[in-house]
């Protein structure tokens, strides 16, 4: 028997009861996992454990597959019109909406993140997600080539079948909607394995897809480790598409894992070291505002950190004043405190990992602006830090820290900091700012980038492909987009009067 | 004067109240100028059901200023795709909700079964909002290379702005989704005009509007009668499109009033026959299931009373075929039964007014008289009612009036073909193109014959059945434009291409 989650919230910002099965969700029923084990779900503000979900095994994620593939062949794929899938998604939708404060709560408690932000951003983002993929599920089209008489031609846009997903712990319920979104849109069934970090909120889901009214082995969750769930997910034989968002290290093995077992599709969301550009004739007030958010947004655990920020000679002293102003205001605190801006970094690795940068910026001659400590004595939190005086070969500058670090690099002219800012094996975002709109666009276009903003940072729409130029990844998703990352077209060749001599 | 009336549903002695007042800003509201009145008239039992208000071209003048408005500030490029995506998603479940009493409610005007009115109906009514609601925040430019150095190209697709609406009896609820679903999709407001014939469940349609949460004066409805409000529309100078489904006539004023007014764009999909209209072929070939096609075909000539702008009027039957065709076409004809809408055992109603009654059986009395043998029907019932029962003509010719007419009622004519040449001549031999069928067991003459078919719709190896995803509309005289799928967003946006020069420097002189 699963465990059942039950938590009794009595914060200033959320009072509430929760309660719910923890095991892997299979064929429409929450399991144990295959051996009986479970894994710990631990709170990032004190370290102890909140729960235990069940771990799955490679077993499991055979059992899920056998499930998926039923459904697909019965009850979901094709079998079930567009109009359908589109409203099942939207009932999806209308309960998470019911349920807002409950998910933003588990969020909030799981990941660190503070309530509020979790509320009115994570969950509200999630839920149009949903939404608007519900919309496309009926509008799948393929084309038509050739009607004569002697021959039909046309394409079908057809699901895939089975598709593996695999979601990261810096938003996991986001992460979750974008991944379930277009995949359930166009007619998949899914296997997904949340971070083993992060796993309530992605259950809390199954709940709700099942109250929907989802038919059993349409979404499938198993809980585990990416060694043995991923793992297996990744080099599955009948798994035809594998969907990862997480670290690039990771999603190396992913690639590898898909080239060595079938061949499978794969999309990759991986990280970045995105620069963010402020020109001499930026909006200084907002420049500093959208570069804080930047890169201290979400405790720094964002794929699209504008983590390096390039402030041009000419404004450098004025910038780098306010925005340490800024950065010091920053809230540090527990997550369900009103005014709570930052909380703990997700877990003790990721901690670690972090303050190992900070210590590497240090010893390789950075100098410590501000932050650069441990926030506190209990829980994961670190101050927000800004490094000065950094050079290209720092690790700080080059590789992808994943916490609230920032790095200040001042710059000549254009040309200067266009070149500095590709030079990076990655290629996820990057912004502008600049008041000169000539300027904004022509910087725009050179920067090797998937998203670029100019006067603005991390906004996201679900109608706007989201993806990675380099190693940040392979393919795009949100907006039309990502349909294609979960349709196989298949042309159709229909010989109406040719006769062979 | 109170806007409202009170009505009893006969059939299970509920009250209903419906407003019978201009909707205008989310408010019944009297006529400016007028007393006018239009009656109801339940064509079952011919009985009055209550009276709405007549709309005046001054109420129209107060339409289109509400509708103005509100395309200007909250509605238009004010409000965001995700919006209107959830307005429309609300509208559908309101109208989800309340299916059973617009469902009574069509049927006491129309005459249509309850629960084809509700199965059908409303049932694809609901599903078209969803469908629309979908592609509201789905409306994309495209960006275009012109020059990298210089300079970025691309195109918006904007709404249009305020449309008039006019829709015809013969589907109140429907035609009113098929309207307001794609151009509220697409940030257009309207002034919707639903026939005089049929205007009770638009105005219980309204109400969902303003319950729903769209902005006054995004929807406003004006029952009138139609050379007064469709007319006003038409010619509006303040109306920048104007979508019309009815009788070719109607059709053919309209475009001639929007060319000598404001040169708005109009758009229409013709209905109602009223002297001219359209005449869909429906053809069965020797190698067709037999027994399927005699089902379709029935329901191609049936459904609705016949009261359909696509009805299979006129049947071609290959020679070999031809007599072991008719009589399984003759015995099934023979069991629909057509009675009161709110009668379980109903499969059609009356048509929909006395006039359309009186039409329907002159055109019954000239095939008599033009020399088409009956082979089922052609006896008026006795009692109220505009009942008119399954009408089967044989041994036409192609002069008679029923073969060149639409009679928009249950009346076929079924003529014969040798070749499949003869009946491909047979069918598009009419100045209309909106619907057509074909029955076959062979792919390639069904590929050749459906290439060769002049319609907007063909139906292969079946008939009558839309789908909301896929675009409706007709070749010829049947209309201009398509309604439904992704076609129908084209109807309600303009295009803008914005070129924005960042590097490119003007030379002059020159």
């Amino acid at each position: 028997m699963p465990s059942v989650f039950t938590h009794e919230f009595n914060t200033p910002v959320y009072k509430g009861k929760i309660s719910f099965d923890t095991g892997l969700f299979i064929n429409g029923q929450f399991v144990d996992g295959s051996d009986g084990t479970t894994i710990d779900v631990v709170n990032p503000t004190d370290g102890k454990v909140i729960t235990s979900v069940s771990e799955g095994t490679p077993k499991d994620v055979d059992l899920a597959v056998d499930a998926a593939e039923k459904a697909f062949e019965t009850t979901w794929g094709l079998n079930c019109p567009g109009n359908k899938r589109g409203l099942l998604l939207n009932k999806l939708a209308a309960l998470m909406e019911e349920h807002t404060d409950e998910l933003a709560a588990l969020e909030a408690l799981d990941n660190g993140k503070t309530f509020n932000i979790a509320r009115h951003g994570d969950v509200s983002a999630a839920i149009d997600c949903i939404r608007y993929f519900a919309g496309w599920a009926d509008k799948i089209s393929g084309r038509v080539m050739e009607t004569s008489e002697e021959k039909f031609t046309y394409t079908r846009h057809e699901p895939i079948g089975v598709v593996g997903q695999i979601i990261p712990w810096n938003f996991p319920l986001v992460m979750f909607a974008w991944k379930i979104g277009p995949a359930l849109a166009t007619g998949n069934t899914v296997v997904l394995k949340p971070s083993e970090i992060t796993p309530l909120t992605a259950i809390r889901m199954c709940h709700l897809a099942q109250e929907a009214g989802f038919p059993p082995g349409v979404l499938n969750v198993v809980t585990g480790y990416g060694s043995t769930v991923g793992s297996a997910i990744s080099s599955h034989m009948r798994i035809h598409k594998v969907a990862f968002t997480g670290s690039t290290l990771v999603g190396r093995k992913i690639m590898e894992a898909a080239a060595k077992s079938n061949l499978k599709n794969v999309t990759l969301e991986l990280g970045g070291k995105s620069p963010n550009i402020i020109f001499d004739d930026a909006d200084l007030e907002q420049a500093v505002h959208w570069a804080m958010l930047g890169v201290f947004f979400n405790q720094g655990q964002c794929c699209i950190a504008g983590s390096r920020i390039f402030v041009q000679e000419g404004i450098y002293d004025e910038f780098l004043k306010r925005f340490t102003e800024k950065s010091r205001s920053i809230k540090v605190g527990d997550p369900f405190t009103p005014d709570t801006f930052q909380g703990p970094q997700v877990s003790k690795i990721q901690y670690e990992r972090v303050m190992g940068y900070i210590e590497s910026g240090k010893k390789e001659g950075a100098k410590v602006h501000i932050g650069g400590e441990r926030h506190g004595s209990d829980g994961y939190y670190i101050q927000p830090t800004i490094f000065l005086d950094t050079n290209p070969d720092m690790r700080i500058v080059k590789e992808e820290i994943f916490g609230p670090v920032s790095v200040v690099i001042k710059f000549k002219d254009e040309e200067d900091v266009v070149r500095q800012a590709n030079d990076t094996v990655y290629g996820l975002a990057a912004a502008v700012f600049t008041k000169d709109v000539k300027r904004a666009i022509a910087t725009a276009h050179k920067l090797k980038a998937g998203t670029v903003w100019v006067n603005c940072y991390g906004l996201a729409n679900p109608n706007t492909p989201f993806g990675g130029y380099k190693q940040s990844g392979i393919g795009r998703e949100m907006g039309e987009y990502a349909l294609a990352n979960y349709t196989e077209v298949k042309a159709v060749n229909v010989n109406l009067g040719l006769k062979m001599m | 004067m109170d806007q409202t009336a009170r009505i009893t549903i006969p059939a299970t002695g509920q009250i209903v109240e419906i407003p019978t007042g201009l909707f205008i800003n989310n408010e019944f509201v009297s006529s400016v100028d007028s007393q006018e009145r239009i009656q109801v008239v339940n064509p079952a039992t011919e009985d009055i059901i209550c009276s709405v208000v007549a709309g005046s071209e001054k109420d129209i003048d107060a339409a289109v200023a509400a509708a103005r408005a509100a395309f200007s500030t909250t509605w238009g490029k004010n409000v965001t795709g995700f919006e209107r995506s959830r307005l429309l998603n609300k509208l559908a479940d309101l109208i989800e909700r309340d299916s059973q009493v617009l469902a009574e409610i069509e049927s006491l005007n129309n005459g249509k079964p309850v629960r084809i009115a509700r199965d059908f109906d409303i049932g694809d009514s609901i599903q078209c909002l969803r469908y629309y609601a979908g592609w509201a925040d789905k409306i994309v430019g495209q960006t275009i290379e012109v020059n990298n150095k210089t300079k970025i190209a691309f195109t918006r697709h904007e709404p249009i702005g305020v449309c008039g609406q006019i829709i015809p009896w013969n589907y109140p609820i429907n035609m009113w989704a098929w309207k307001v679903a794609p151009a509220l999709a697409c940030g257009c407001t309207i002034v919707m005009k639903p026939s005089e014939l049929t205007p009770l469940t638009a105005l219980v349609l309204s109400k969902l509007i303003a319950e729903a949460g769209f902005p006054p004066g995004v929807v406003n409805t004006i029952p009138s009668l139609g050379p007064v409000g469709g007319a006003a529309l038409s010619r509006h100078m303040d109306v920048d499109k104007v979508a019309f489904t009815g009788s070719t006539t109607t059709g053919r004023k309209i475009m001639e009033a929007a060319a000598k007014s404001n040169l708005k764009k109009a758009c229409h999909t013709r209905e109602v026959s009223l002297e001219l209209g359209g005449k869909s072929p429906h053809i069965i070939f020797e190698s067709a299931d037999l027994d399927q096609a005699a089902n379709w075909a029935c329901l191609g000539i049936l459904y609705n009373t016949g009261q359909d702008c696509t009805a299979g009027s006129r049947l071609y039957v290959q020679d070999t075929i031809y007599d072991k065709f008719l009589h399984l076409l003759v015995e099934k004809a023979k069991q629909l039964v057509i009675g009161d809408g709110f009668d379980e055992k109903s499969g059609g109603g009356p048509v929909v007014s006395k006039a359309q009654y009186d039409k329907v059986w002159s055109y019954i009395e000239s095939g008599k008289s033009q020399g088409a043998e009956l082979v089922l029907g052609g006896k008026k019932r006795p009692g109220k009612g505009y009942f008119v029962d399954p009408t089967i003509f044989t041994n036409v010719t192609r002069d008679m009036r029923i073969v060149q007419d639409e009679i928009f009622g249950p009346v076929l004519s079924v003529g014969r073909f040798k070749t499949e040449q003869e009946a491909i001549a047979l069918a598009n031999d009419t100045s209309y193109g909106l619907g057509a069928g074909l029955h076959s067991a062979d792919a390639s003459q069904c590929m050749r014959v459906s290439s060769a078919l002049e319609a907007g719709t063909v139906w292969v190896n079946q008939y009558n059945i839309l789908g909301n995803n896929v675009p409706f509309g007709g070749k010829k005289q049947s209309g201009i434009g398509r309604e439904l799928g992704s076609y129908a967003l084209e109807e309600y946006t303009e295009v803008k291409a914005v070129h924005w020069n960042f590097g490119e420097q003007a030379e002059w002189p020159l």
